[in-house]
């Protein structure tokens, strides 16, 4: 058995891992707070863009529709874009977005499709550097707080690929904040774009719509703003997913080493008590024996 | 439409700027500035950079505006800009 003294030092360095565990935790939760405030705050952002193009989309139709909302009539060359957070210790947080993303990789290599990898966020990158090195055609970093204009830097280097003819299909593969205990992966597609089911056309009443330049025009500027917007509300989903993992996880390593402290308590104790025993037996023979 | 008020609401992607009941809106249309009152007919339009003026009870709040849409159904109006923020 481990000297008393080992134990003690022992103990003191799983109370100082504690420490920071619990640090970590406070730290996470109050960032949450803010994290949810600003996926919140976005939404209705998110969620007005969404239903502007479901009403535009229904107006146009056939061959003059853009390519962003119709897809090229293909879907050989797909485009997966992983979005983590760029810090781990947060759990499975960034594995089961990268797993879910590399599941559907797989899915698409077996289907004899070309796979092209964006990532975003440094965990992505890191976990797929791996196996799909060669697939990975570019990677960004989230860099602290999500900002819009990391979203347009990736938003641009997507629609340059599609503009360029390499890629059919894109997809984001993020996570989406459900609650504090629950993240769910996901997977969106962006190009062509998802046009949201089941929105009734506006009642105008008897009234037309008017644009201004016209549809056309309006569409093309609002369809690479909404791949904007939805890489954008991906990476606030992960910022808030990822403080709460975080919080969870550190939650349960402060409640971890609290037991092994216990442990190590009750052993130390157990040998420094056995220690003192043998210590009076000792004296006791040595008294007899006189 | 007298007395009416619009129903108006400014987003950006961060957050919703303003949302509630207004007088009347002028805002910087790509063909050129216009304002909504109630009632507007169906309309959509781009914006360019500009301010965007929200009159309610005799006052004026003015937003700076950069990129986005503007949106009137019979149910309000609706602007999505990429970046706003209100006047100091």
């Amino acid at each position: 058995m481990a000297s008393v003294k080992e134990m003690r030092n022992r103990i003191a360095a799983v109370k100082s891992t504690q420490k920071i565990t619990k640090a970590m935790q406070m730290v996470a939760a109050a960032k949450l707070r803010r994290a949810q405030n600003a996926a919140q705050d976005s939404r209705p952002y998110a969620q007005r863009m969404a239903a502007v193009i479901a009403n535009l989309a229904a107006g146009v139709s056939g061959d003059g529709a853009p390519k962003l909302l119709v897809g090229t009539g293909s879907d050989q060359r797909h485009l997966v874009l992983v979005a983590t957070s760029d810090r781990g210790l947060a759990g499975g947080f960034n594995s089961s977005i990268v797993r879910a993303a590399r599941q559907r990789i797989d899915q698409l290599l077996s289907e004899g499709k070309d796979v092209k990898i964006i990532t975003v966020g440094r965990k992505a990158r890191d976990q797929l550097r791996r196996l799909h090195a060669s697939r990975t055609v570019d990677s960004f970093e989230v860099g602290g707080n999500p900002s819009l204009a990391v979203a347009e830097t990736v938003s641009a280097r997507v629609r340059e690929l599609f503009e360029a003819g390499e890629v059919d299909v894109v997809t984001l593969f993020f996570s989406q904040f459900k609650s504090v205990v629950t993240q769910t992966p996901t997977a969106r597609q962006l190009i062509p774009a998802e046009v949201a089911d089941g929105s009734a056309p506006l009642d105008l009443k008897g009234a037309s719509y008017e644009y201004e330049p016209d549809e056309g025009a309006i569409l093309n500027e609002l369809l690479p703003r909404n791949i904007t917007t939805q890489i954008f509300s991906a990476m606030l989903e992960n910022q808030a997913g990822f403080f709460a993992a975080q919080m969870t996880a550190m939650d349960n390593a402060t409640r971890n080493a609290g037991d092994m402290i216990a442990n190590l308590t009750l052993q130390m104790n157990r040998a420094r008590q056995a220690q003192i025993t043998k210590e009076l037996i000792e004296i006791i023979s040595g008294a007899e024996a006189i | 439409m007298a007395g009416a008020k619009l129903n108006f609401s400014l987003v950006s992607p961060e957050r919703e700027l303003f949302s509630g009941l207004v007088d009347q809106v002028d805002a910087p249309g790509s063909e050129g500035d216009f304002g909504v009152l109630a009632g507007h007919a169906p309309f959509m339009t781009a914006l360019k950079e500009g301010p965007v003026r929200v009159h309610n009870d005799g006052r004026v709040t003015t937003y700076e505006v950069r990129g986005g849409f503007a949106d009137v159904t019979p149910e309000g109006l609706t602007i999505l800009a990429e970046h706003a923020q209100e006047a100091a």
